[in-house]
């Protein structure tokens, strides 16, 4: 399964400032282990929210923008990581060893990505049944 | 953290770390059963200290000096009388090498030289093709038996007597743990190869049930695949491998269709196919073609899914590249299903009669008899050429020389488009 790791911004972030030297070590060698462990599939960090902009939907079908910066830091992203794990429990102990991506406190939060299975579409009841009998079957065989 | 925190913590730092822990100790112990013996023993101790303590720091040095401690403890404590001359010298030996071992002055070098060796020794050409499959998911891949059971549709017991055997061939054969030497070194990374192209095909194409993919052994194929690329940077081989993985299962998404039915290639809806694999792929692949010799088998494979990777429409694919690269992978392999998807891609980029000429030259191929995509590709380019009939008994045939049920039906259907085709 994929889960994707965000990195929720700081103030430090969103000001646009540069992570330490140490940081970045720090962070390539994180990187480093996850590409070494085949679990990394993809991860950017992004500019400040003064950077961008954002496009409301009003109930009534219409739309506004709204250029950055935000003000919730909290609840803004700073970057995220795509990962292929073969559950939560191993994203999660990925990302315990991640450096702190902030010099003040801060958070990552990890969530599990859609995927064809999950909608159905390649999964229908017919197949999981068809599936589960096989493995019935496959349980008895010598 | 609760117990049951602290459980799937546990399971969870075994996936990531076991592989290395085994690695090192199978260098030590010289063993590979002893090894895992060793690394579960420090799993053991986890699962009893961390719902107690914690999971510690550094959660991989902790396992790897439990294990040596835990190996120390027990060497000492043993009867020494009861042992004859030739196992207590063995003893003394690997108690002075358990002991002169510090997890904390490891080299990253040496934990993944270690874990290179292990990889070569799970897939040494001593075992059988399905014992070095199962030895290298479960020391390397960190499943469990009944996962890899699960993921071939065996019984438990029979994967737990495939490993248990396989350590005892390594054993008996004296199998130095170690990374090859240059003179093996082609050929035992070509076996490496084959045995992750081996799982990755276990998922892709399951010909004995009826479901058409299995992507968790995909996925954990494709997680080897870049490890041991991570491991041998400069083996272009081990690359295109990788490549030929991503570009594969990205078409995954597209690959069936409600309820199941194959979606061949040339049909699928291209906006599902995965970009982000895509993308990955066609690194992967640039990677390989940059350490600039001559391209082989599995890059080249690569390459030719890499056209249609590129193609946003099927009547964009440059089939001319596609038969200039089969026409590499044939001088390199002279294989007959090579030389048969290369008839197909002529077809394709010269004409229909110029693809059945050379598929009429396929005909003495014993390796090709009873393959049920020779008569595919035959009824295929006879349907182009208006020949509805001849090409309807093709795919009928291809369709009863078909094992994989959705596969059948795929043909089934192409036959009755043919006949009902025919003026």
């Amino acid at each position: 399964m994929r889960v994707m790791a965000i990195v929720k911004a700081s103030e430090a972030s969103e000001a646009g400032e540069m992570p330490s030297e140490e940081m970045l070590a720090a962070m390539g060698e994180f990187n480093e282990e996850m590409v070494k462990a085949g679990v990394l599939l993809a991860g950017e960090g992004l500019h400040p929210s003064s950077k961008g902009a954002r496009v409301t939907f009003g109930g009534d079908g219409e739309r506004t923008v709204i250029d950055g910066p935000f003000a919730e830091t909290k609840e803004l992203i700073a970057g995220y990581w795509l990962m292929q794990v073969r559950d939560m429990d191993e994203a999660i102990e990925w990302m315990k060893r991640c450096p702190n991506p902030h010099d003040e406190p801060g958070a990552i939060e990890l969530r599990q990505v859609f995927e064809a299975e999950d909608f159905g579409e390649e999964f229908t009841p017919e197949l999981r049944e068809q599936e589960d009998r096989i493995r019935e079957q496959a349980e008895q065989n010598q | 953290m609760t117990e049951r925190g602290a459980r799937r913590a546990v399971g969870a730092v075994w996936r990531i770390e076991s592989p290395r822990l085994i690695g090192a100790l199978a260098r030590i112990t010289g063993d590979v059963g002893a090894a895992e013996d060793l690394a579960q023993d420090s799993l053991v101790a986890a699962l009893e200290e961390w719902p107690r303590s914690g999971v510690p720091d550094r959660p991989g040095a902790w396992l790897m000096a439990t294990a040596k401690n835990r190996a120390i403890d027990r060497l000492r404590r043993r009867e020494v009388a009861a042992r004859k001359e030739e196992e207590l010298r063995r003893e003394v030996e690997l108690d002075a090498r358990l002991s002169a071992y510090d997890p904390a002055a490891t080299v990253a070098d040496e934990i993944e030289d270690d874990l290179l060796s292990l990889i070569f020794t799970a897939c040494h050409p001593v075992l059988t093709a399905e014992a070095r499959v199962a030895l290298t998911l479960r020391l390397v891949g960190a499943l469990t038996t009944a996962e890899i059971a699960r993921a071939f549709l065996v019984k438990e017991s029979t994967v737990a007597q495939r490993i248990v055997r396989a350590k005892r061939t390594l054993a008996e054969a004296k199998v130095p743990i170690e990374v090859p030497g240059t003179d093996e070194r082609a050929g035992r990374l070509a076996s490496v190869l084959e045995v992750i192209y081996a799982i990755f095909n276990e998922g892709y194409s399951a010909s004995a049930g009826e479901v058409w993919i299995r992507t968790d052994l995909c996925q954990e194929a494709m997680r080897l695949g870049r490890v041991l690329a991570g491991l041998v940077p400069r083996e272009a081989e081990a690359l295109g491998l990788v490549a030929l993985m991503e570009l594969q299962a990205a078409r995954f998404p597209a690959r069936t269709g409600p309820g199941g039915q194959a979606i061949p290639l040339l049909e699928q809806d291209r906006s599902r196919w995965d970009f982000v694999l895509i993308g990955r792929g066609l690194k992967a692949l640039g990677r390989a073609e940059a350490l600039g010799r001559p391209l082989g088998p599995y890059a080249l494979q690569a390459a030719i899914a890499a056209c249609h990777a590129r193609a946003r429409a099927p009547e964009r694919t440059d089939w001319k590249r596609i038969v200039a690269l089969y026409d590499a992978l044939e001088a390199i392999t002279g294989s007959p299903v090579v030389r048969l998807n290369r008839a197909v891609a002529v077809g394709m980029a010269f004409g229909a009669v110029a693809g059945l000429d050379l598929l009429r030259g396929l005909d003495d191929q014993p390796a090709l008899d009873g393959y049920h995509l020779l008569p595919a590709a035959r009824g295929e380019l006879l349907e182009r050429l208006g020949r509805g009939a001849e090409a309807a008994a093709e795919f009928t045939r291809a369709a009863e020389l078909s094992d994989n049920a959705p596969a059948a039906e795929l043909l089934r259907a192409r036959a009755r488009r043919a006949g009902a085709a025919t003026p």
